[in-house]
């Protein structure tokens, strides 16, 4: 078993055309693999499913970037024809004059959308990664998110029947990971990465740093490391 | 010639009065991120973001921004003894699960019954849901703070609203560049009203028929 991969490209090679993948950040360069994400460009898989909470925010209005550096978001993988449909929460920019990739291609009729709200969003990826096929939750009712589904009575109070996400593939950005695949994040980046890990066939994950089983302290791993089945460092 | 309306700022630090020591908080874009500026000295407010964090503080200095910690709204944070990362999941379950006293939410529209529309301009044909009918949902009171009109000057406190809804009947307070609404069974009563702002002046920026309080006066900070 090794879980180590020498390069980004070498991590992403078997990821096939009509692909599902789960990527993110939050929405910011902090938490998203961008390493993987340009590895995928250069590897050219097309017809792609992405579940993510934003479609490429960071790469036109700067959310969550440093001054002066220039994030690579998933608008890259818009950007290149790769991408059929995405699954997101925030997939616009707020600033109407600076639109995503992923808005001019939609707007085009080149891409699909399928619009959750972000507790749903990754509460359906946590589901997927457990075993839980659906969950009703209060999220969205009384509004566009139950066309089409089942709405139930408990308490008194009405809830939406939402289904899991799973994925063929996730790529995910961590801080740290040990050659057993053991992660620990890194403040505000584990966001969706944490939930993403758990829901994919096989995940990979890019790190700041690779180290020897031990050196991350056992009580601060945050991922165990059956979720992650490819590491590369940064 | 009405008078002045009240800047984003003081629209923050009115709805800052709101909270309460030891008060859960989750802030919004915009006007709503101003209001952890304002709170009245001796309260200690915990402050939650959709980013993954509770107990955050001020923002980072220039030059000191970490991109692992952020907040919803993309702004760096100042590292702090207590802060906690979460996962979205969990981020979440805290948001549905009830552990949100107040959330502080932007809108663009507002009905007499509380409805809440603030994730698309139809006319966009495309909107970002984002965490606000989590939000809206899940927090155990919610306060509005906009502007009390849009740029084209139609009001944004209506009868119906005709953009798509965030969440029914989900308002309890609603704070303006010109009034302080409390959102009640019997609909929307007019608490406060801006300094030289009758309450006629400001029914007539407001689509919803308003119920004056008996006590009504003005914004006071």
């Amino acid at each position: 078993m090794n879980k180590v991969y020498s390069s980004f490209s070498e991590a992403v090679a078997d990821i096939p055309d009509s692909a599902t993948l789960m990527i993110d950040g939050f929405a910011g360069p902090g938490g998203t693999s961008q390493n993987l994400i340009r590895a995928l460009r250069d590897q050219g898989a097309r017809d792609l499913t992405i579940i993510s909470n934003t479609a490429g925010l960071a790469s036109v209005i700067g959310f969550g970037t440093i001054p002066g550096q220039k994030p690579i978001d998933i608008g890259i993988l818009v950007d290149n024809g790769q991408v059929a449909k995405v699954i997101a929460s925030f997939p616009v920019s707020p600033s109407p004059s600076r639109p995503t990739s992923f808005e001019k291609a939609y707007q085009r009729g080149e891409i699909e959308l399928e619009l959750v709200p972000q507790g749903t969003l990754a509460e359906r990826i946590r589901a997927g990664g457990a075993g839980i096929p659906a969950f009703f939750t209060p999220t969205g009712i009384g509004t566009f998110v139950t066309d089409g589904k089942e709405v139930r009575v408990f308490e008194g109070k009405e809830y939406v029947l939402e289904s899991a996400l799973k994925a063929d593939y996730a790529l995910i950005r961590g801080h740290k990971a040990d050659t057993m695949g053991n992660l620990s994040f890194r403040g505000t980046s584990m966001n969706f990465n944490g939930v993403m890990v758990t829901a994919a066939t096989v995940s990979i994950v890019e790190v700041d740093k690779i180290v020897n089983v031990g050196e991350i302290d056992s009580y601060r791993i945050d991922t165990p490391g059956l979720y992650v089945n490819r590491i590369v460092e940064v | 010639m009405v008078a002045e309306r009240l800047p984003r700022e003081v629209i923050a630090m009115r709805v800052a009065q709101e909270l309460q020591d030891g008060d859960v908080v989750n802030l919004g874009i915009g006007i709503p991120s101003l209001c952890s500026q304002f709170v009245p000295e001796g309260r200690t407010i915990f402050y939650h973001s959709e980013s993954g964090v509770l107990n955050y503080g001020p923002m980072a200095e220039e030059g000191e921004e970490d991109q692992d910690l952020i907040n919803a709204s993309g702004q760096f944070l100042a590292p702090m003894h207590g802060m906690s990362f979460f996962d979205s999941g969990s981020a979440f379950a805290m948001i549905r699960g009830g552990h949100i006293d107040v959330t502080v939410l932007g809108a663009l529209q507002v009905s007499r019954k509380g409805d809440l529309a603030n994730w698309m301009i139809p006319s966009r044909g495309i909107g970002n849901v984002g965490g606000a009918m989590d939000l809206a949902v899940g927090a155990k009171k919610v306060i509005v703070s906009m502007e009390h009109i849009d740029r084209e000057g139609n009001p944004k406190i209506v009868e119906e609203c005709n953009f798509p809804l965030t969440c029914p009947a989900c308002v309890d307070m609603i704070v303006t560049d010109i009034a302080v609404i409390s959102v009640q069974r019997e609909g929307l009563i007019l608490k406060e009203t801006a300094p030289g702002w009758s309450v006629e002046d400001v029914q007539a920026e407001t689509d919803a028929k308003l119920i004056i309080a008996p006590d009504v006066g003005n914004i006071s900070l």
